[in-house]
């Protein structure tokens, strides 16, 4: 706005100090549009890890509990799912490093305020624990050493993959929250719970489509009950995000939501109504909800892209909290001698 | 405590805190920080064609640019801010403004006014990009700067998008990721860094923390003084989001039309509240698993 016009528009004589136009709020400023913060450079693996992490972590708590009640036609297929995935998740995130060579680097310390770091060691003990239970729960009985010794080490790894697997499902909700992204960072509450439901509602698909009908109800329990909860869970944040949410409808990341939403929904009124008796619904029905799951991790992904290269996302927020009191920013300014002279006149 | 003081290394090894006061007051815009930065610390080329904005070329800081000028055109009447709009009064003011302050950035007659700023890594007091790493390849130095060990790197690229300020980027074809050490290496011997030596303005001032906190003051009210309403010290005490930076800035405008954030934060102070929510979905999880397995029909 030029200066030596007033805010309704006429041009005024001469020229007088802002003061007297408040301008409106305006949109946040930035420099020639460019964004303030880095995209991340993670690659598809990070966000298929997401997907295989929460099933393998939510499938091992499914089969040892399965297990414990005494199904084990549901809890050997749901070994499978834990094997799977928490053995393709640390290919995906060896893959996605830029030096994959340095990946036992990860282990070198151990650093709670690095969600990676303590995610790599959830993983690691995830990982042995769920294969070897895995193992033991899909081999033969054969009379072997190697055999004996398997079984002797399921005993512990069964319960160590079922507890290991509850943080392996979440903990990466709390990583891309710690993160100067808006719209991850300030949906730190719910991007964990929203992948504990995705995790729980892939691991109960996956063992859906995998089991007997006749052995599965408490699959389909799962895989229903955390496909309600993405549902829900999603329209919390993007409510608590508020206007912060907007990558979720705009561009890839809104297709990406769009789909899940469509895929979930679709898949788990499948599985409610014709899986308890009918094989193929099952398998079809579970297969939706597995996309369903993969395409909102990709949505999720998809908006911090797009959160972070609109400087609007970054700037707009720390402007507004600045100007409504609640921080005092990180910048300090003086007035000049001659209006402090002039204060302490006035009040003298 | 104060604020400003980290405690990573004992008396014996810690050095008194050292970084960079930037007076974009100074800055004429002559890029001689990034190529210095480049020569030295043997920075590979970034060629980025031609932005259109202004004369910056090199558009942002990251893996191959670890000192950025910043170039910004504002047709802003001068004199306490936009009072004096009349050429010639402006013209007069210009002349009483530089030979007054040494200020660089305005041009005479057409009320053009320059902002030209050389920004680089704020080696902050609470770093996100170390508390993020996993691999302890950042590290705090003993001169309480922060660092990449580029041997320990794995280009995990967690510290990238944890950075408030976007420094920290991955170099193309090595995979791990770089930003400015304030010349780890001539610190060591006792040298200033090379953007810092390389200013012909003294810009870029490098010295003791303290010392420079204090020189930063005096020259904001000298600003202030000659009418300069926007004049601010952006990351100079321990009160922001990032408990004070070691590279702090004199700025003209608001922070944001230099491409800054007004108000960073190290997500680390929301640490506690991701982790609560990770333990609240643990346990929905495990809740939903117990519910679906051993409620209901077994089967």
């Amino acid at each position: 706005m030029s200066a030596a016009r007033s805010s309704n528009g006429h041009a005024q004589l001469g020229s007088f100090p802002a003061a007297v136009e408040r301008e409106p709020p305006r949109a946040p400023r930035s420099y020639h549009g460019q964004p303030v913060i880095k995209e991340p450079i993670w690659h598809p693996e990070i966000p298929w890890y997401f997907f295989t992490g929460g099933l393998g972590g939510a499938s091992a708590g499914l089969a040892w509990l399965a297990e414990l009640r005494g199904n084990d036609v549901l809890a050997r297929r749901a070994w499978i799912g834990a094997f799977v995935g928490t053995n393709v998740s640390p290919i995906l995130l060896i893959n996605d490093l830029g030096r994959p060579l340095r990946f036992l680097y990860m282990l070198r310390m151990f650093k709670v305020t690095s969600p990676m770091s303590v995610g790599s060691w959830v993983l690691v003990t995830s990982g042995g624990a769920a294969s070897a239970a895995a193992l033991d729960a899909l081999l033969p009985p054969v009379p072997r050493r190697w055999r004996t010794l398997l079984r002797l080490a399921a005993v512990p790894a069964r319960p160590t993959a079922a507890m290991a697997g509850l943080p392996l499902a979440t903990y990466t909700g709390a990583l891309i929250a710690q993160t100067a992204v808006p719209v991850w960072h300030e949906a730190r509450r719910e991007l964990p719970a929203l992948f504990a439901a995705g995790a729980a509602a892939s691991a109960g698909a996956f063992a859906t489509a995998l089991t007997p009908v006749a052995d599965a109800a408490p699959a389909r329990r799962l895989a229903l009950m955390g496909s309600m909860a993405e549902l829900a869970l999603v329209a919390l944040m993007e409510h608590r995000l508020d206007e912060l949410a907007e990558p979720y409808h705009q561009e890839t990341a809104a297709a990406y939501a769009q789909l899940a939403r469509g895929l979930t929904v679709a898949g788990s009124l499948l599985l409610a109504s014709r899986a308890a008796r009918s094989r193929p619904a099952a398998i079809v029905g579970g297969a939706l909800v597995l996309a369903g799951a993969v395409c909102e991790r990709w949505s999720v992904f998809k908006a911090g892209f797009q959160s972070a290269r609109d400087p609007k996302y970054t700037v707009g927020p720390q402007r507004r909290r600045i100007d409504g009191g609640l921080t005092r920013g990180a910048s300090r300014r003086v007035v000049a001698a001659a209006a402090r002279a002039a204060g302490r006149a006035r009040s003298a | 405590m104060s604020a400003l003081e980290v405690r990573t290394y004992g008396p014996a090894e810690a050095k008194p805190r050292v970084g960079f006061f930037t007076d974009t007051s100074l800055c004429i815009g002559c890029k001689a920080c990034e190529v210095a930065c480049k020569e030295w610390n043997r920075v590979p080329e970034s060629p980025q064609g031609f932005t259109g904005n202004s004369y910056d070329n090199s558009i942002d800081l990251g893996a191959n640019r670890w000192r950025h000028v910043a170039f910004v055109e504002q047709r802003k009447e001068l004199g306490a801010d936009g009072v004096a709009a009349n050429g010639l009064v402006e013209a007069a003011s210009i002349e009483a403004l530089v030979s007054e302050t040494g200020l660089q950035t305005y041009q005479d007659g057409d009320g053009l006014r320059w902002l030209m700023a050389s920004d680089v890594c704020k080696h902050c007091t609470h770093a996100a990009c170390l508390e993020v790493c996993p691999t302890g390849a950042l590290f705090r130095t003993e001169f309480d700067t922060v660092v990449v060990q580029q041997d320990i790197c794995n280009g995990c690229g967690y510290c990238i998008p944890a950075c408030p300020f976007g420094v920290l980027d991955q170099r193309e074809g090595d995979g791990r990721a770089w930003k400015c050490t304030l010349c780890y290496d001539r610190l060591k011997d006792d040298k200033e860094p090379a953007c810092a030596q390389a200013c012909p303005t003294d810009s870029i001032q490098f010295g003791e923390l303290d010392e420079l906190r204090a020189r930063a003051d005096r020259r904001l009210e000298q600003l202030a003084d000659a009418g300069l309403e926007g004049a601010q010290l952006y990351l100079a005490d321990g009160s922001d989001g990032i408990g004070g930076a070691g590279a702090f800035f004199l700025l003209l405008d608001d922070p944001e039309v230099y491409g800054l954030p007004p108000d960073p934060v190290d997500t680390t102070r929301d640490l506690g509240e991701s982790w609560a929510a990770v333990g609240v979905a643990a346990a929905g999880l495990a809740a939903a698993l117990v519910g679906s397995v051993l409620f209901g029909r077994r089967r």
